[in-house]
C-alpha cells in the first residue's frame, strides 16, 4: 500500500462510524519487536472490524510489560491498571458496575502464572464474561530478565543460570479450572492472534487467549519456546481459523466441504475452523486436555481454539442482576424506604 | 445465714460452660427476658478459637443505671463445666451464689458461698427428649432455676424463646416445657438464701438488642451498598452473613424483583479487597468486612484505592493480634496500621462507632464520606461490639439523602466540560479542596474515560515521572485530606464542670471510660470526656488536650496506639497525655479504668 492508500484504510469508518484511528492508544514504550506490541495491533484490528464502541469495552491490566499494553490500544476506554496478579478480582468487581461493557484483561506470565495463579483460576472458575490474555514470554522483562513460571525447564539466561523447574502451562491451568474457552496464539501470527481475539469478545463467558509473544530483550533465545525462531519452527496449528460476526453471511467458498468446522458462538457468530491433518473437536475438553499433553511430549507448539463451550452459565447468570447496570442506579433503588426501618428494628429484639 | 437486704437489677451472673453444647441460646433467652423487663443488661461471650469441647463463659450483667462494660467479679456462677470450678472460684464475689449440678464434685469450693445443687439429670430425664437434645435442654434446667432464683417473670422467657425459635412451636414448647418444670422443681425444693433478684423497671425504653455486626450489615444496606466482596474471617464473618440474611428483605427492587446489592464469597482477602475496589471504581458503593490479618492481606490494593482515589468501604472487625493471636478475643490492636497502611506516604480515613447502633450509623455514612473524598474509609469495629449482643438504641433511618461525590454522568460531564475547555482531566483540583472530579466506566461521552494506575501520573492521568507534577500530586492528597475533616463524626464531648483532668476514648472502650467517670467522681475526682469517632482528628481533639491539665487516653492494646497517633499528630500537647492501655483478650472494666488513673494520677 502507498500512502494514500494507508490514509484511505485508517479513514474508513466500520458500521459503528468509528475509523482505526478511534481504536488507537498512545505510542508503545514497550522494546521495538516486543510480541506485545503485535498484540495491541491485533486488538486494535479486532475491535475495529466487531464495530466495537471504545466506551463500551473496559480494559484490566496487572503488573508487568504486558500491563503496561492497555496504553497503547483504546485510548477512549475506561482502563485500570491494579497490582501485580489481582486483576482479576479488580476486573469482576469493575463489570459487575455495569454488565454491559466488554472487558479486556491483559496480563502476562509473570503476573497470571505466579502471584495471580489463584486469582486466574478464580476467575475462569466463575466464568465472569471478559477477555483474559496472557502475553506469555517466560521471561520477567521489567526488572531485566528472571525467569518465570511459564520458562521451559533446562532453559538458560545469561544472570539466571539454568531454570531448573517444570513450566506451567496456562492453557492447561484454564482448563482444568473449567475454562469456557481456551486458545492458544503465537504473536508471530497476527493473522491468527486476530481471529481467536475476534472470537474470544463474541464469546459470551471467560476467554482464556494464552498468547506466546517473545520478549526481544532477555528471552528470545532459539530454543526457548517463547522465541520467534521456535514459534515459528514448532508453531502446530489446530487448524486456520476464521471469524464470522453473527450480522455475516457465511460464506462457503472459502471453505471447503469437509474440512471445516463451525462452531457457533452464544451470540450467533460463529468460529470457522478449517481443519488441517487433524480431526481436532474443540468443543470436547477431553480432546483438549490429550492435545495439550500431546503437544507437551512432542515439544509442539499448539495454536488455535482449543477449548470452547459457548454455553457454560457465565456469572452473571449466578446472581438475580437487574438489567439496568447497577451503576447507574437511583437512591430509590439502592436505599430502602422509610417505613422498612421500625420492620427492621422489630426484627432485632 | 440471715435474711439480708435484696439486691435489685444488680449483678452479674457467669455461665460457664462447654462450647459446642448449646448453652448460647439459654444464655441469650436469659438476657432477653431481662431486657424485656426493661432492666439494662448486657452480655459477654467469652469463648474460645474452638467448634466443640472447651470452656466457654458468657456473662449476664443486670445493671439499673444502664452500665454496659464488663465486671470483674461475679455475683452468681452457673458452674455448668467440672473442670473450670477452681476457675470460677477466683471471680466469685465475698458471699457469692453458685448454681451446679448435683452430681459435680464441691470439696474444692470455697465456703463462704451459697451453693445451689440442680438435678440437671433427672429433669432432663423426665423431659423424655431425643438423646441428641439432652444438652440443650440440660442447659433449660438452668434457666428455669435461674428464672426462680431471681424472679424473672416465665412470660417473658417463653416470648424470648419465641423469638429464638421464630416462632417455631415444637422447639418453642420442649424448651419452654423444661424452663417450667426446673421452676417447679427449684420452688419445691430450694430455699433462697441469696440478696440477689430482678424487679419489672424502665430501662430499656427506646432500646433494642442486637450486636455490631448485624448493625453494621444493616447500616451498609441502608447507606445503598451495591456490591460486597468478603472472606470468612472471625469475628467479621458474621458481618456478611447478616448482609445475605436482610438483602433479600431490603435491597430486592421492588419493581423487577431483581437484587441491587450483590455480595461475592471471594478466594481470599486478596480477591475481597480487589473485587470490592473493582466495584468502588465502577461507581458502585462497594465494601469487604474483615479482620487484622485480612486487612494485612489487603494493604496492598488499599494503598492503590487511597493513590488512585478510588472509593471503597472496609470494616475491620478487630481480634487479638499480633499474627493470628487471639481470634475471638476482642481488642483496639489495629489502629496505628490502618492509620498507615500500605507504602508511601498517606493517610487514611477512619471512623470509629462507640455503639452499636453507631455501627449502624456508621454503615451508611461511610459511603457517603467514601465517595465524596474518593478514598478508602476503614470503620474499625471490634469483636466485643461486634459479636455480643447488646442493648443499644434503635436504628435510625438515614437523616439525609445519599451524596454520591463528584460523580459525573453525560450530562454532567457535558456542561462541566463547557467550562474546562472541552478536556476533562480526573486528577485536576478544580475546586480547590483537593478532589477531583471523576467518570466511572458506562459513561458514553468520548472524553469520560481514562487510565486508573497505581504509578505517577499528572492531573489528566497520564504517566509521568516528572518531579513537579508527582509533589503537586502528592499535596493535593494532603490538601484533600484536610478537606476531609467537614466530612466526618466530630468527637463527642461530655463535660464535667470543674473538671481539670481528661479522658480520651474511642470505640467499645467507652462504656468502662462512662462507667468509671461515674466512679471517679464518687471519689471526688472530675473528668471530662472526649470519645473520638474518627481520623484524621479534628481540631477539636488539640484543643481538648491543651486546655486539661493531663489527658488519660484508655484503650484496648499493649502499646497505647490512640496515644502513640495523637502524639504524632500534637506533638506539643503530647506530654499531656497519660497512657491507660490494657489487652488480654477481654473487655475493659471500669474499675480497672478508675484504679489506672487514680494509681496515675498520684504518679
Amino acid at each position: 500500500m502507498d500512502q494514500s492508500q494507508i490514509a484511505q484504510a485508517m479513514n474508513s469508518v466500520n458500521s459503528v462510524g468509528l475509523t482505526r484511528n478511534d481504536y488507537r492508544g498512545a505510542p508503545s514504550t514497550l522494546c521495538q519487536g516486543c510480541g506485545h506490541n503485535g498484540i495491541a495491533a491485533q486488538i486494535v484490528a479486532a475491535c475495529y472490524e466487531m464495530n466495537l464502541v471504545p466506551e463500551q469495552v473496559v480494559k484490566f491490566s496487572g503488573i508487568g510489560c504486558s500491563s503496561k499494553s492497555p496504553t497503547y490500544f483504546l485510548g477512549r476506554s475506561f482502563s485500570f491498571n491494579g497490582l501485580h496478579g489481582r486483576m482479576p478480582s479488580m476486573a469482576l468487581g469493575a463489570l459487575f458496575a455495569d454488565h454491559t461493557l466488554k472487558g479486556i484483561g491483559l496480563s502476562g506470565d509473570g503476573d497470571s502464572a505466579s502471584i495471580g495463579l489463584g486469582q486466574f483460576k478464580h476467575l475462569v472458575r466463575r466464568n465472569l464474561p471478559m477477555v483474559y490474555i496472557v502475553e506469555n514470554n517466560g521471561v520477567y522483562g521489567l526488572t531485566k530478565g528472571q525467569f518465570s513460571a511459564t520458562a521451559d525447564k533446562g532453559l538458560s539466561l545469561k544472570k539466571q543460570g539454568t531454570n531448573p523447574y517444570l513450566p506451567v502451562d496456562i492453557a492447561m491451568e484454564a482448563l482444568v479450572a473449567n475454562a469456557s474457552f481456551v486458545a492458544r496464539s503465537f504473536a508471530g501470527d497476527p493473522k491468527q492472534v486476530k481471529e481467536l481475539i475476534k472470537a474470544a469478545i463474541a464469546h459470551t463467558g471467560v476467554a482464556v487467549l494464552d498468547i506466546i509473544s517473545p520478549c526481544v530483550t532477555f528471552g528470545n533465545h532459539e530454543e526457548s519456546m517463547h522465541s520467534y525462531t521456535f514459534g515459528k519452527e514448532h508453531e502446530e496449528p489446530l487448524h486456520e481459523i476464521s471469524f464470522v460476526p453473527a450480522r455475516d453471511e457465511i460464506t462457503v467458498e472459502d471453505f471447503e466441504e469437509g474440512t471445516t468446522r463451525d462452531v457457533t458462538l452464544h451470540d450467533g457468530s460463529q468460529v470457522i475452523l478449517k481443519k488441517l491433518e487433524k480431526d481436532y473437536d474443540p468443543t470436547s475438553r477431553w480432546e483438549a486436555l490429550r492435545i495439550l499433553e500431546q503437544a507437551e511430549k512432542n515439544n509442539w507448539l499448539v495454536t488455535g481454539l482449543i477449548y470452547v463451550d459457548p454455553n457454560q452459565p457465565t456469572m452473571y447468570d449466578m446472581y438475580n442482576m437487574p438489567a439496568t447496570p447497577l451503576n447507574r442506579m437511583t437512591e430509590k433503588q439502592i436505599r430502602p424506604a422509610r417505613e422498612t426501618m421500625q420492620q427492621v428494628n422489630d426484627m432485632m429484639f | 445465714m440471715g435474711i439480708q437486704q435484696p439486691i435489685v437489677n444488680e449483678f452479674c451472673i457467669t455461665f460457664s460452660t462447654i462450647n459446642g453444647s448449646g448453652s448460647a441460646t439459654a444464655n441469650i433467652t436469659l438476657m432477653r427476658a431481662l431486657f424485656r423487663m426493661g432492666i439494662p443488661v448486657s452480655g459477654k461471650n467469652i469463648f474460645p478459637s474452638n467448634i466443640q469441647g472447651q470452656p466457654t463463659w458468657f456473662t449476664l450483667r443486670a445493671s439499673k443505671k444502664g452500665y454496659l462494660a464488663r465486671v470483674e467479679k461475679d455475683d452468681i456462677v452457673v458452674a455448668m463445666n467440672p473442670t473450670t470450678l477452681a476457675h470460677e472460684m477466683k471471680y466469685l464475689s465475698k458471699g457469692g451464689v453458685m448454681i451446679l449440678p448435683d452430681d459435680f464434685k464441691t470439696e474444692s469450693i470455697r465456703d463462704d458461698i451459697i451453693l445451689y445443687p440442680m438435678p440437671v439429670k433427672k429433669l432432663v430425664r423426665e423431659a423424655e427428649v431425643p438423646p441428641s437434645l439432652r444438652d440443650y435442654i440440660g442447659n433449660m434446667v438452668y434457666v428455669g432455676v435461674v428464672a426462680w432464683l431471681l424472679d424473672i417473670d416465665l412470660e417473658q422467657i417463653h416470648q424470648a424463646l419465641n423469638f429464638h425459635f421464630k416462632g417455631k412451636q415444637k422447639a418453642v414448647d420442649s424448651n419452654y416445657n423444661a424452663v417450667v418444670a426446673a421452676y417447679n422443681w427449684a420452688h419445691d425444693n430450694l430455699e433462697k438464701k441469696d440478696p440477689y433478684r430482678v424487679e419489672k423497671m424502665n430501662g430499656t425504653e427506646g432500646c433494642i438488642m442486637t450486636d455490631g455486626n448485624t448493625a453494621g450489615a444493616l447500616g451498609s444496606l441502608y447507606g445503598g451498598l451495591q456490591f460486597a466482596a468478603w472472606y470468612p474471617i472471625t469475628p467479621a464473618t458474621s458481618l456478611a452473613e447478616s448482609l445475605n440474611e436482610y438483602n433479600p428483605l431490603l435491597r430486592k427492587d421492588p419493581d423487577t424483583g431483581k437484587d441491587t446489592c450483590i455480595i461475592v464469597q471471594s478466594e481470599d482477602e486478596l480477591a475481597a479487597i480487589g473485587m470490592a475496589i473493582g466495584a468502588g471504581w465502577g461507581g458502585l458503593r462497594s465494601m469487604t468486612s474483615t479482620s487484622g490479618p485480612g486487612l494485612s492481606l489487603m494493604s496492598e490494593y488499599i494503598g492503590l484505592a487511597y493513590f488512585a482515589e478510588v472509593p471503597v468501604v472496609i470494616w475491620d472487625v478487630q481480634r487479638v493480634g499480633p499474627s493470628t493471636g487471639m481470634p475471638t478475643r476482642t481488642a483496639q490492636c489495629d489502629l496505628t496500621m490502618v492509620n498507615f497502611i500500605s507504602h508511601g506516604d498517606k493517610q487514611m480515613i477512619i471512623l470509629i462507632p462507640g455503639s452499636v447502633t453507631e455501627c449502624f450509623e456508621f454503615g451508611w455514612k461511610a459511603f457517603d464520606i467514601a465517595e465524596q473524598l474518593q478514598t478508602p474509609v476503614v470503620v474499625m469495629s471490634d469483636l466485643d461490639f461486634g459479636m455480643n449482643q447488646w442493648m443499644t438504641k434503635k436504628f435510625e433511618y438515614p437523616d439525609r439523602p445519599i451524596d454520591r461525590g463528584k460523580i459525573l454522568w453525560e450530562e454532567d460531564l457535558k456542561k462541566k466540560l463547557a467550562e474546562w475547555d472541552g478536556q476533562f482531566g480526573r486528577y485536576r483540583d478544580v475546586d480547590g479542596d483537593g478532589i477531583p472530579y471523576r467518570t466511572v466506566p458506562g459513561n458514553q461521552d468520548i472524553h469520560s474515560g481514562y487510565f486508573t494506575r497505581g504509578t505517577s501520573h499528572d492531573e489528566y492521568a497520564r504517566y509521568t515521572e516528572a518531579p513537579d507534577v508527582w509533589e503537586r500530586l502528592m499535596e493535593r492528597l494532603r490538601k484533600k485530606f484536610k478537606t476531609a475533616r467537614k466530612y466526618l463524626p466530630e468527637p463527642v464531648l461530655t463535660s464535667n464542670p470543674g473538671a481539670k483532668i481528661g479522658i480520651i476514648s474511642s470505640g467499645s472502650a467507652d462504656p468502662a471510660v462512662v462507667e468509671a467517670i461515674d466512679m471517679l467522681q464518687e471519689k471526688s475526682i472530675k473528668a471530662d470526656y472526649l470519645r473520638i469517632r474518627s481520623l484524621p482528628f479534628f481540631d477539636d481533639v488539640k484543643e481538648f488536650i491543651e486546655t486539661h491539665d493531663k489527658v488519660f487516653v484508655v484503650e484496648l492494646n499493649r502499646d497505647g496506639q490512640m496515644l502513640q497517633i495523637l502524639s504524632m499528630e500534637f506533638p506539643g500537647a503530647a506530654q499531656k497525655l497519660v497512657k491507660i492501655a490494657h489487652m488480654d483478650g477481654l473487655p475493659l472494666s471500669a474499675s480497672w479504668v478508675r484504679d489506672q488513673i487514680v494509681k496515675k494520677m498520684e504518679a
